[in-house]
């Protein structure tokens, strides 16, 4: 199994604040990780370091055997420059809470974007590429609606189209059902799951307890900044060994 | 229970006073002024109109127009550069807006015009040359360069800069955070991100000072005046210079700002109506009743 993302003592700070306390963990190319835990545990900064939104302090971490954010020549490590960065970020999809889709430009034209001005494909197959994935998350009558004119559950789905469009090896999701009314959570979820179903590498940050334990290969439970357990979703879900998951699974399920 | 709808509602509508003390007030003082105004010898509606579109008066139009269109086309150009810069990374670029900002913000527009205009006693001769070294790049006398309606150009520009990029600094801030991160995890580089995503949102914050922008800068190039910049204001004080029709000239180029700055506001209406699409109703009514 090839490690497509692995995680060696990582810490984050934000000034005197510690976010992150050393998280170590590992997850294979073609596996779905749910990370899982209380608002403030750090999952979702450990996702954002996962394709350097934020700045890693201490620790190392790699993506598909890349070291994230620096190059190490010896025993030095070099940071890498914005377009390095940039070129990394192409490999990694990340869909965000809150959606995050640019409002001047239609679904279309969201997914478009990247594939046509990163990647530099010819905008007619740019524009196949595009129908064909708004059309897998099922969204193909909607392609020139502007994101305003959409529901919440449709702008997470073209969200989701536009990270795939760049053909990532690595799809992260942060909390990508936590803004959206109960009823248009179910449509974000299916596409996940069939996106899991066809072999893509996931990270989800989710509270959907639900889906951590049909779709996930692993779970993680994250509290105070430190990953309390591992597991497979029967033996964390079912069978937590730690008072601290067991408390919070009280809580939410 | 009945199945009827209800009648519509006939109630006597409330009667607005107020609305007509104030029209009675209005058109008082309008009488007034007017009356005022129209008793004066010296205002000659006759001469105005013989005037109005006299050839150095068109010509003078042509100049302000041209200032106007040159000034914010560098200004706004020089004011995107600005902003980029003071919200930069780079420590250097930064500062150096910063500066540029607080110098040109900061002096009044009058005394950098006449700077302008007589920049030749201060630098006779415009040199560049090779650092450290005696090889010119460029050298040229002063009032060889500033010829004809450059110094205004030159001054007006400059000082647009620091004001626009002020502006569109403004209106960058406005975009959402999430929108740079979400262009980021696509893999798009920081200037691809802002030609792309951050600047386009940022023109419905940006188009509404800046048509004001536009709007004032119509009217200040009637300071160039003071370094005879050939432009509107010029060529009436040229001519009531030399035949003393002080106020019939003034009043011709008072009707041609009001003119101009009336087609401009229309103009102002309808790209800040397509910039605000979909986010509010650009529809009448007033906050007061």
């Amino acid at each position: 199994m090839t490690a497509m993302i692995r995680a060696e003592g990582v810490r984050k700070s934000f000034g005197q604040l510690e976010v992150l306390s050393g998280i170590d963990l590992q997850v294979n190319a073609g596996e779905v990780c749910c990370l899982l835990g209380p608002s403030g545990s750090g999952k979702s900064t450990f996702l954002r370091c996962v394709n350097h939104l934020e700045t890693v302090t201490a620790g190392r971490l790699w993506v598909d055997g890349d070291l994230v954010g620096y190059r190490q020549r010896g025993d030095r490590l070099h940071e890498l420059r914005e377009r390095e960065v940039a070129e990394r970020r192409r490999d990694i999809g990340m869909v965000f809470q809150r959606f995050n889709l640019f409002p001047h430009l239609t679904a279309l034209g969201n997914v478009m974007e990247a594939p046509v001005h990163v990647l530099r494909e010819p905008k007619a197959a740019a524009r196949q590429r595009a129908l064909a994935l708004l059309d897998r998350v099922g969204l193909a009558d909607k392609a020139h609606a502007y994101p305003a004119m959409l529901s919440g559950g449709q702008q997470q789905r073209v969200a989701i189209a536009r990270a795939l469009a760049m053909r990532p090896k690595l799809m992260l999701f942060d909390e990508p059902t936590s803004a959206l009314d109960p009823e248009l959570v179910g449509e974000v979820l299916d596409v996940m799951r069939d996106l899991a179903a066809d072999g893509m590498t996931m990270m989800v940050v989710t509270h959907e307890m639900g889906f951590a334990r049909e779709a996930a290969d692993t779970v993680v439970f994250m509290d105070g900044g430190v990953v309390v357990e591992t597991g497979t979703p029967e033996q964390v879900l079912g069978d937590p060994r730690h008072d601290r998951t067991r408390a919070f699974l009280a809580k939410v399920l | 229970m009945t199945t009827d709808t209800p009648s519509p509602i006939k109630a006597v509508p409330v009667r607005h006073h107020g609305r007509w003390i104030a029209a009675v007030l209005v058109l008082l003082l309008a009488y007034q002024i007017g009356s005022a105004l129209l008793s004066s010898p010296n205002l000659e509606p006759h001469t105005i109109g013989e005037y109005l579109f006299k050839d150095f008066v068109l010509e003078g139009v042509r100049t302000t127009l041209l200032l106007t269109a040159i000034a914010m086309l560098l200004g706004t150009a020089g004011g995107v550069l600005l902003a980029v810069m003071r919200l930069s990374a780079n420590p250097v670029l930064r500062v150096s807006a910063a500066v540029f900002v607080w110098f040109f913000r900061g002096t009044p527009l009058l005394v950098q015009i006449v700077f302008f205009g007589f920049l030749g006693a201060l630098l006779p001769r415009l040199t560049v040359t090779v650092p450290f070294t005696d090889i010119a790049i460029f050298d040229q006398p002063t009032n060889a360069v500033m010829v004809g309606i450059v110094p205004a150009v030159l001054a007006l520009s400059l000082n647009e800069m620091a004001y626009a990029a002020e502006i569109v600094r403004g209106g960058i801030l406005a975009v959402d955070k999430g929108q740079t991160e979400a262009a980021h995890a696509l893999g798009m580089k920081p200037g691809l991100t802002m030609r792309r995503i951050i600047l386009p949102q940022a023109m419905r914050v940006i188009a509404p000072p800046m048509g004001n922008e536009v709007i004032t800068m119509l009217k200040s190039t009637a300071l160039v005046s003071v370094i005879a910049g050939r432009d509107l204001m010029t060529a009436v004080q040229t001519v009531y210079a030399q035949n003393y029709k002080v106020i019939p000239l003034l009043a011709v180029a008072a009707i041609w700002y009001l003119a101009l700055v009336s087609v401009l506001s229309v103009v102002q209406w309808f790209v800040e109506r397509r910039f605000g699409r979909g986010h509010r109703a650009t529809s009448g009514g007033g906050m007061f009743r």
